[in-house]
């Protein structure tokens, strides 16, 4: 589904984060992209966004060129990005919206785009269905990041790009929505590609886990993590054992 | 703002000035009692036109300014291009005291309302861009890529997160600029014309020398300026209801 090939990034003035870099990505798969502050793996999915070009090489969607964010593609922050003037449902409803502004163009909205109002559906599957009149300053962190899954889900995406987007919510919500996404992309068939500082939540998420090192990363250390998501796994030796070699690996790779 | 608060300082105020003029004890300072009998008696002998005249050529001078410095102030402060170009154009002429343009503006715009809308709209215009241009640079990037995310090109964000965000700021403008909005409409309103509260004040205190008339223009011109200031605080109340949500 994701194709990037050779590709070089680095931002001007700077030293490049990725050279000749490669990765394919099927679909359906979940990855987790690990790697300590400053490797890129942020830089990484907002490339996959389309909210960055390529210094050179290519990355292809779907065997399509990626220049400019993807109507299919579903992105969504650490902060939220929720706007603080809009209430639950309103910001739940917005990428509906800016479909509607612009009809179905091709360009910000898929070709074939059939306007339908399905916030109330994803409001209530994500139990947000009590605080849809409330402003997001109004809501626990849990259900602002809640509301950002239900505006992305909102637009039926194919591909759901997360940048540690459960980095300040309390253990137990972490988790509570780790598996919420997991099993809403089983659901939906999303690709999911997840970018975590943290090797216990790249283990959880990612059926592949990429290791990102210091920069310039040049060709892709990927980690196959089968059980991923599977219940009572978090628990296992095998989980336990792929925390140690990880952080081993990742203590390597910055030293 | 409360209301009950405003009443107390009112009563306050007057208080006071009723203490300064047994002090002066002087026709130029009469007690408020005084004004107030004659504040009321004015208004249906003109002061209520010269006051509908005035609320018209400063809400005019005010919606104007808006119209025109927000959506510039948006487009300068959505691009760096424009920041870079055009913001040193801005603090260059932001500091010059509009006022002494009052000749200019009137040789050129005549002597008709025109003119004097146009004085009130040059001085709110550079105070409203400012803010404005402000509040747009300061907007997280996060949240603009999260909307371009969502499919949103350069239209999408000025409708869904420029502008939004900017009606604080243009809402604060407009509370900081009453002050300054009503003292220029008093000095425009002293030239080439017979109505409006600066007309009013001006001709009471200096050529009639009726000072119980000429407070009771202040006291209608301090009254503009708060319901104004209500006016705006309402309008914050009703468009950015987030704020106000605990």
């Amino acid at each position: 589904m994701i194709d990037l090939h050779s590709l070089t990034f680095a931002y001007p003035y700077n030293s490049p984060l990725f050279e000749n870099f490669s990765l394919s990505i099927s679909r359906g798969e979940t990855w987790s992209i690990l790697g300590p502050s400053g490797c890129g793996k942020t830089s990484l999915l907002y490339l996959l966004a389309g909210l960055r070009k390529p210094t050179s090489g290519e990355i292809k969607i779907d065997g399509e060129l990626l220049t400019r964010p993807r109507p299919h593609s579903g992105l969504i922050l650490q902060d939220y990005g929720l706007l603080p003037w809009s209430t639950v449902y309103e910001n739940v409803e917005l990428g509906l919206r800016v479909r509607k502004f612009y009809g179905a163009d091709g360009k910000h909205t898929p070709e074939n785009y059939l306007p339908k109002n399905n916030v109330n559906l994803w409001l209530e599957r994500l139990g947000l269905g009590e605080v849809a009149e409330k402003f997001p300053a109004q809501i626990s962190g849990g259900q602002r990041q809640r509301t950002a899954i239900a505006r992305t889900l909102a637009l039926e995406p194919d591909l759901l790009l997360m940048d540690e987007p459960f980095s300040s919510l309390d253990a137990i919500t972490r988790e509570d929505l780790q598996n919420l996404t997991l099993s809403l992309c089983a659901e939906q068939n999303l690709t999911l590609v997840i970018v975590t500082h943290a090797i216990e939540e790249a283990i959880a998420l990612g059926e592949k886990i990429l290791l990102l090192g210091d920069a310039p990363n040049k060709t892709a250390k990927v980690f196959e993590n089968p059980n991923a998501g599977k219940s009572e796994y978090r628990t296992s030796q095998e989980y336990r054992e792929l925390c140690n070699s990880l952080w081993k690996e990742m203590q390597h790779e910055t030293a | 703002m409360k209301r009950r608060d405003v009443l107390l300082a009112a009563t306050g105020l007057a208080v006071i000035w009723q203490v300064a003029s047994m002090i002066v004890n002087r026709p130029i300072l009469p007690a408020p009692w005084d004004v107030l009998v004659v504040f009321v008696k004015e208004l249906s002998n003109g002061l209520l036109i010269h006051f509908g005249v005035s609320l018209w050529r400063v809400t005019a001078g005010m919606l104007i300014s808006v119209l025109v410095a927000a959506p510039a102030g948006l487009a300068i402060g959505a691009s760096k291009t424009a920041n870079r170009l055009l913001s040193p154009i801005i603090y260059l002429l932001y500091p010059i005291p509009k006022v002494v343009f009052v000749p200019v503006v009137l040789l050129f715009l005549g002597i008709g309302d025109t003119a004097k809308i146009t004085l009130i709209v040059l001085i709110l215009f550079f105070q409203i861009i400012v803010l404005v241009r402000d509040q747009a640079v300061g907007i997280p990037p996060q949240l603009l890529q999260s909307l371009q995310s969502l499919g949103a090109g350069r239209r999408a964000l000025f409708r869904f997160i420029y502008l939004p965000a900017s009606l604080p700021a243009i809402l604060t403008a407009l509370r900081q600029s009453i002050g300054t909005a009503v003292a220029v409409l008093y000095i425009s309103e002293l030239f080439a014309t017979k109505y409006g509260l600066g007309y009013y004040i001006y001709y009471n205190g200096s050529t009639l020398f009726n000072y119980p008339a000429m407070y009771a223009g202040v006291v209608a011109m301090s009254l503009l300026g708060l319901g104004m200031y209500f006016s705006v605080d309402w309008l914050e109340r009703k468009w950015c209801k987030w704020k106000f949500v605990s």
